[in-house]
């Protein structure tokens, strides 16, 4: 167990390094950003040569790339235009998104997984048939199409819940996004659950539970689910990435000031050090949440083990 | 307010009911209550650090207005330049002036605002190692070529034409006359500074300390500022309200959301969706005027195919082709105002603003073609049209100026259009004069004069002629207008010059962009400036 792990994470290092560089070479190769700074003026050429050799951008790709690398293991991940550090950016919008991520995926678990144990268990009746469809319509909607709606709804109509986000970003201000943000794969869950319980309900294991006399609830949690929850938690574990970088639309339409929103910023501005640095920690968190699946396999299947 | 509140819990517990299956949340409502007085309004993110010489754009010009006062201030309706903090500008042969201060200005820290506060504010934001964006506004000022030289270091500190004689008095000598020199003095680029801006830099950019109407009272980087009124403000513009709140929107629509809401009091950026319901949601509570900023399309005069000599009758006639009239209605819904000249509507008569631009500005299509036919037709038969796309809904108005003059010339389709992905992208190559067909550019004046419309994008040389534009005559003309000290003479000669404009067209005018804003019921008294940002210390708070 220990020696897998030390061997996962060895196996980051390259992955890092290779996702880092396409990245950089990526934001770099959208162009030098000075001009922009200077809004609609032609920019002042001695100012811009000093903002240039300060950001480094006077050195060929490869020397800055090596420059920002070395920099980043000093825990220097640059600065934005507006003068902040990029690891001040990073302390205020991590936490922001991280809290929505976590409504969203609290939702999507226990919503999805929910529907999915229903309508698994009860399947070809007609509660089976409604969440498929339901599940279909939703997959079917573009976030933000939801996000604008529900926004409407609940903010502007009946003025139940404010439509932008304070900067504080509590929780029971993000549970309206959360779930334009869960909406999606909330579906995908629904539809994993119910697949998986439906296989599942019949086999051997089940019939020799209910055979023992175990009540029925204990049937589904301890066995059933259990089992089958695997397909489960590898889209979930996946999706905690996914969800943080997917957050753009989101947190756009919500005005929450988090990670999608200083993503669109760098880009738009095409600041670099932005857009590197938090597309670095969202490799990172991508890496260690594929990590953590993997690992959970084995809590809950114990035939999985690793060397 | 209890009741509401019962009302509202019932109503959130059915929501987290709802929530339950996926289809509701459940936020923290309104939040009305200690705010009293306090304005609530949209921001965007400034892009540069909020210094007074750093900061080129509206967002962060917005905050520097009610933080700052400098010697003069436009008046917001006329745009005059009127006397703030300066008692008197003298000068006798319009290239050494002499300012002298009224009396009892302090900063909010306690500070008094004296001759050095300016002085050494100015060599600061000049100095070439300080990386200010607006270092060029101090340009006119004797000795700015050795604070700032096109290229290598500083070869003094600063500026040898700044001396403070006293604490009241200070004298400024420029490197050529100027007349209209101390009009440009409203800009906030010119503000004082004390001197805690330069002990401790940091601290003063994390809550900047001003002399105007307002202080800061938190500045939480990238989300929000909230604004104090100052008890102790001495001029007679003093807030009339308790303070302003700006949160940080990336998104207009949602701005404008948060405003139908009850959650914002004012929006300064009504989004171009929301155009068609503006009227019926807000009625008289929606702000629609020119400001000082006008769009062109500018021709590559550096290019020979463009630039040689009777292609002038190719420009006015693709000029001639263009209906700006339908294109502002249908695309921009009125938020842009047919241009006229080659500045902008919002100086009004007695700044300057004069139809010059005549029938060239009208939609001709007979005209145009015979015009373009005499000077030799379109070089290579076509015409592509260059501009970035991410903001401004640019790529809408170009397709339809495009199909404008394919319409009038009725050739095919002999314009295009060449979309660039990002600002940054398009910038490098306006500003390493790479485009070989026409292209689009804004231009925002610094203050309302009408030398800043042409001086600066005409000039020979000139810091952002895109065209590489060059008239001897016209340099002339905007040469003996800077140095006429009759103002109503001046004007008459910025207007001779604007002629030539007419007759080569290194730049179509296309139309003055207006600033709009909308406001709720809770706040009264909303205005617009020239700059398109809202006189915030004169709302009032119902």
């Amino acid at each position: 167990m220990g020696r897998y792990v030390i061997r996962r994470l060895l196996q980051m290092i390259p992955v890092f390094i290779g996702s880092t560089f396409l990245i950089f070479f990526m934001v770099y190769a959208l162009g030098d950003p000075v001009a922009a700074l200077f809004g609609d003026k032609a920019p002042d050429p001695a100012t811009a040569a000093l903002i240039r050799k300060e950001l480094y951008l006077d050195q060929p790709l490869w020397k800055q790339y090596l420059h920002y690398m070395g920099n980043i293991f000093q825990g220097d991940f640059g600065t934005a235009f507006n003068g902040q550090k990029v690891t001040e950016l990073m302390s205020t919008a991590f936490p922001v998104t991280l809290r929505l991520t976590l409504v969203a995926i609290v939702i999507e678990m226990v919503v999805g997984i929910t529907l999915g144990v229903i309508s698994g268990l009860k399947r070809g009746r007609t509660i089976d048939t409604s969440v498929l469809l339901l599940t279909l319509v939703v997959v079917s909607i573009p976030t933000f199409v939801s996000g604008y709606l529900l926004q409407f709804l609940f903010g502007v109509k009946w003025g139940i819940v404010r439509p932008s986000v304070s900067s504080d970003a509590p929780f029971n201000e993000l549970i309206l996004p959360g779930v334009v943000l869960a909406l999606v794969s909330l579906a995908y869950v629904t539809r994993l659950t119910r697949t998986s319980i439906a296989e599942n309900a019949r086999a051997d294991y089940v019939r020799t539970a209910i055979a023992k006399g175990l009540p029925k609830r204990r049937v589904i949690t301890r066995h059933l689910l259990r089992n089958s929850l695997i397909p489960v938690v590898t889209f979930i574990g996946t999706d905690i990435g996914a969800l943080m970088g997917g957050a753009i639309v989101t947190e756009r339409i919500f005005n929450i000031h988090g990670v999608g929103y200083q993503l669109y910023q760098g880009i738009l501005r095409n600041n670099a050090p932005t857009v590197v640095g938090f597309v670095t920690i969202l490799v990172i968190v991508f890496l260690l949440a594929n990590l953590l699946v993997d690992l959970l396999y084995a809590v809950l299947d114990p035939r999985i083990r690793y060397a | 307010m209890r009741g509401a509140t019962h009302a509202k819990w019932a109503a959130c517990a059915a929501t987290v009911a709802l929530a339950a299956t996926g289809l509701a949340g459940c936020g923290g409502g309104s939040s009305s209550g200690d705010g009293s007085g306090i304005v609530k309004s949209s921001w965007g993110d400034p892009q540069n650090p909020l210094e007074p010489a750093n900061t080129n754009e509206v967002q962060g010009g917005k905050v520097l207005d009610m933080l700052f006062r400098g010697l003069k201030r436009y008046d917001a309706k006329t745009g005059e330049a009127k006397n703030m903090i300066a008692d008197k500008i003298d000068t006798s042969d319009s290239q050494n002036f002499t300012v002298t201060l009224k009396d009892g200005w302090t900063f909010s820290n306690g500070e008094k605002v004296t001759a050095k506060s300016f002085v050494d504010a100015w060599n600061y934001g000049a100095l070439v190692d300080n990386k200010q964006n607006s270092a060029t506004f101090f340009k006119d000022i004797e000795g700015y070529d050795k604070v700032h030289p096109e290229t290598g270091t500083a070869s003094a500190k600063t500026m040898s034409g700044l001396a403070v004689k006293d604490d009241k008095t200070f004298t400024v000598k420029l490197s050529g006359k100027f007349s209209t020199w101390p009009d440009t003095l409203g800009s906030s680029a010119f503000s004082p500074l004390p001197q805690s801006f330069y002990k401790d830099h940091a601290g003063w950019l994390n809550k900047p300390v001003g002399n105007g109407p307002y202080t800061v009272e938190s500045y939480t980087k990238g989300s929000g500022m909230k604004l104090r009124k100052w008890d102790g403000y001495k001029g007679d513009d003093k807030a009339q309200n308790a303070g302003v709140d700006l949160t940080v929107f990336t998104d207009n629509n949602t701005a404008y959301t948060a405003l139908m809401a009850g959650d914002l009091d004012l929006v300064d950026d009504v989004p171009a969706q929301q155009l068609k319901n503006v009227k019926n949601d807000l009625g008289d509570r929606y702000i629609n005027q020119p400001a000082l900023i006008i769009q062109t399309v500018v021709f590559p005069l550096y290019d020979a195919k463009w630039g040689k000599p009777g292609m002038e009758k190719v420009r006015q006639g693709l000029s001639m082709a263009i209906n700006r009239d339908e294109i502002t209605k249908t695309i921009f819904q009125d938020t842009r105002t047919p241009a006229k000249d080659w500045t902008s509507a919002a100086l009004g008569d007695k700044g300057g603003y004069k139809d010059v631009c005549g029938d060239l500005c009208k939609y001709d299509p007979a005209k145009a073609k015979k015009l373009i036919e005499e000077g030799g037709g379109l070089p290579g038969g076509k015409v592509t049209l260059t501009s970035n796309v991410d903001t401004g809904s640019h790529r809408e108005w170009m397709d339809a100026v495009c199909n404008s003059i394919n319409n009038a010339l009725g050739k095919g389709a002999v314009c295009t259009v060449n979309p660039i992905g990002t600002f940054a992208d398009f910038k490098n190559q306006l500003s390493g004069f790479k485009l070989t067909g026409p292209f689009r550019s804004g231009w925002q004046a610094d203050y309302p004069l009408i030398e800043n419309f042409l001086d600066p994008l005409y000039y020979t040389g000139g810091s952002s002629n895109y065209a590489k534009f060059s008239n001897k005559d016209f340099d002339k003309l905007i040469d003996e207008a800077n140095a006429e000290s009759d103002n109503a003479k001046a004007l008459t000669k910025f207007q001779d010059a604007e002629k030539i404009l007419a007759a080569q067209v290194p730049a179509i005018p296309l139309w003055y962009q207006n600033g709009s804003a909308g406001y709720s019921d809770k706040v009264s008294n909303v205005s617009l400036n020239q700059f398109s940002v809202p006189v915030y210390d004169q709302i009032k708070v119902n």
